[in-house]
């Protein structure tokens, strides 16, 4: 199991540091990045100047290790557009999105994945039917759309929850439940399928030909193997939902980092948008790598292989 | 006489299929005592694993099962609760699959696997489930038992598998050990020794066994009765040294003859083979199922087929020794 995680971890290392390596050179794909910075009435001389000033003017390479040695200090410049350390500006934000990404997963998980159980105990059964009914909603339901909904009844109607903001717990609930939403119907029909397919499997057969009661044949021996493709497809999710909030924050007004990824697309904000292409691109790496050791643990198998 | 361990009267058993009702199962009769081994032989598709799922109430909702007895030492296996089944199943009555590759949970170690079948129905220690454990590897040939313990089924063979699953189902010392072709899947080279080790297993601990398997040489050692299946009917039962020697039923005659036997085979003699194939199922059967493949059938093949017994010995044949009477065959034979 050890040699397994010094394994993966030393791929992830090896995956992060390509990962860096992209999301520097960014800067170049989009042309001259201080003829960029310097605005279309510019001189040459000044973008000249302008290059000097931040070194576009030294080998690539020695940019980059320049670039990552401040990243890992923490440090990754100052935004073109706020003047601010990029940084600071990204930290305050990523609180917002990654409390809303382990909510909405958690949330997701925790409907989705009994719903899927009970749905597989009983194929074509009323449950199995309405999980079939919820997750083709969730499908055809846009976010905003269902987002807007939830405004209109809870907040604005029956004034339950805030519409907007971040001030207390209350506010996450609705973006919660949107992003959860979101990542249900995959999940639900994940599991769903995978545990019909492991019922069917003969180490059922033997659970339940030892005397197993149902109960422990579904948790104890079906469960384990059903849910290890759901394991690798929540930590994609959980990735997307970090990166990909942006609906839900805009909609329930939560300045997150997706929402900060969106606008600084839009401004040309080159060292903010290059940050979090690389802070979003480790969260990815190390939910990748943490669902390959959840599922190590899970299947045996894999941790031979 | 004390009652049989477990006495079966017209086990039915019925599957809804797309083009009507799969009648599995048509009607069969048996009884096994404390510590007798039956075999069941007969070919794919006669019915035999469905029989012993039956046994275990492992069948699934979707397939009917009825009959008029189904008793297991006094207790009724159909009218039983779960709960009722459960503290059967694993305890008293332990079920081998054919399948040892795939019959082990891959994300549980042998030990635990192993361990769970007796602190499912005992209250017992998990030191006590482990010696236990550790006793029967050895048993059924494992060496390093303890260190067993800790393995996955992956890193076993299949006969290594197969072993631990025989140990398994002993773990709570049953009454009644039901083995589906418990070798088929296995090596030929092995599959002799994990027979013999089931065998020696069940008599040492005055088990009765049903084994399901096609080896006839098998059966002929170890079986006390033995009943031959066919399309889901026992076409004969019987003693085991009855039926070998005196087989009635033309379907038995046909099976025995497709193995070698000491002093009646001559070497180079080609073995006999049975002609054609099992008929469907599905729908009504009527008359003897084996007529289409039958060398002794007559027009009244078609009709209901009585049950005729020579003491324990039973079989289903219009002709009453199993024969067709010489004329019958030779006025058949013109007309074809
Ligand atoms: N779950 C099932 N659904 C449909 N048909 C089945 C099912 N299980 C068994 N059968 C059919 O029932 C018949 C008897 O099967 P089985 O008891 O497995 O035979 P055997 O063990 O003697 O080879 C076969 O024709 C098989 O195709
Ligand atoms: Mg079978």
């Amino acid at each position: 199991m050890l040699q397994f995680i010094l394994k993966r971890l030393g791929l992830a290392i090896l995956v992060a540091i390509t990962v860096s390596f992209i999301s520097f050179s960014l800067l170049f794909l989009s042309g001259d990045p201080a003829a960029a910075l310097a605005g279309e009435t510019a001189s040459g001389e000044d973008i000249e100047a302008l290059r000097r000033l931040y070194g576009f003017d030294r080998p690539m390479l020695v940019q980059y290790f320049d670039w990552l040695a401040s990243a890992l200090r923490g440090d990754f410049g100052e935004s073109y557009y706020f003047k601010l350390p990029v940084a600071g500006l990204i930290f305050d934000r990523l609180e917002v999105t990654m409390l809303l990404g382990v909510c909405g997963i958690s949330f997701a998980l925790l409907v989705a994945v009994p719903l899927g159980v009970a749905a597989a105990m009983r194929p074509n059964s009323i449950i199995d039917r309405l999980a079939l009914f919820m997750s083709v909603a969730g499908q055809a339901l846009p976010s905003f759309w269902f987002g807007l909904i939830l405004i209109v009844v809870f907040a604005i109607k029956l004034g339950w929850l805030p519409p907007s903001g971040t001030t207390s717990w209350q506010n996450f609930v609705m973006p919660t439940i949107v992003l959860g939403y979101y990542a249900m119907p995959a999940i639900m029909r994940l599991t769903r399928a995978g545990m019909l397919e492991v019922l069917n499997s003969d180490y059922i057969r033997t659970a339940r030909a030892k005397g197993a009661s149902e109960v422990r044949v579904m948790f104890k021996h079906a469960l384990r193997n059903a849910i290890i493709p759901v394991v690798s497809l929540a930590a994609v999710q959980m990735g997307f939902m970090l990166g990909g909030s942006i609906v839900v924050e805009s909609i329930f007004a939560l300045h997150g980092a997706g929402y900060l990824a969106w606008e600084s697309i839009a401004r040309n904000d080159l060292p903010t948008v290059q940050a979090l292409i690389l802070i979003f691109s480790m969260f990815y790496i190390v939910f990748t790598f943490l669902a390959d050791v959840l599922n190590a643990w899970l299947d045996p198998r894999m941790r031979s292989s | 006489m004390t009652k049989p361990l477990l006495s079966v009267q017209n086990l039915t058993i019925d599957i809804p299929v797309g083009g009507g009702t799969l009648h599995a199962v048509r009607g069969i009769d048996f009884t096994l005592d404390r510590g007798e081994v039956l075999c069941i032989v007969g070919e794919s598709g006669s019915g035999k694993s469905l029989t012993s799922l039956a046994l275990m109430g492992l069948l699934g909702k979707r397939i009917s099962c009825t009959a008029d007895q189904m008793d297991f030492d006094g207790t009724a296996l159909l009218e039983a609760s779960p709960r009722k089944m459960r503290s059967l199943r694993g305890a008293r009555m332990s079920m081998i699959f054919q399948e040892p590759m795939t019959s082990l949970n891959p994300a549980y170690t042998i030990g635990d696997q192993l361990m769970e079948a007796m602190l499912l129905h005992e209250n017992v220690p998990r030191s006590k489930a482990r010696a236990r454990a550790i006793d029967l590897l050895e048993k059924v040939g494992i060496t390093a038992a303890a260190s067993r313990l800790g393995q996955y089924p992956h890193q076993l063979s299949g006969g290594l598998r197969q072993r631990v699953m025989i140990a398994m189902a002993l773990m709570c010392g049953p009454e009644l050990i039901i083995a589906d072709e418990p070798t088929t899947a296995l090596d030929v080279t092995i599959q002799a020794q994990i027979l013999r080790l089931l065998v020696d297993l069940v008599r040492e601990m005055n088990m009765a066994m049903i084994l399901i398997t096609h080896d006839l040489g098998v059966v002929a050692r170890v079986a006390d009765k033995v009943a031959v299946m066919y399309a889901g009917q026992l076409v004969e039962t019987g003693p085991a040294r009855d039926v070998f020697s005196q087989p009635l039923h033309p379907y038995t005659r046909g099976l025995l003859h497709c193995i070698p036997q000491p002093g009646k085979t001559a070497r180079g003699e080609p073995l006999g083979t049975i002609p054609g194939i099992v008929p469907s199922l599905v729908g009504e059967v009527e008359g003897c199922v084996f007529r289409t493949r039958c060398e002794h059938a007559v027009p009244a093949c078609h009709a209901a087929i009585p049950r005729r017994e020579r003491g324990d010995h039973a079989f289903r044949c219009v002709h009453e020794d199993g024969h067709a009477p010489d004329d019958t065959r030779a006025k058949e034979a013109t007309d074809a």
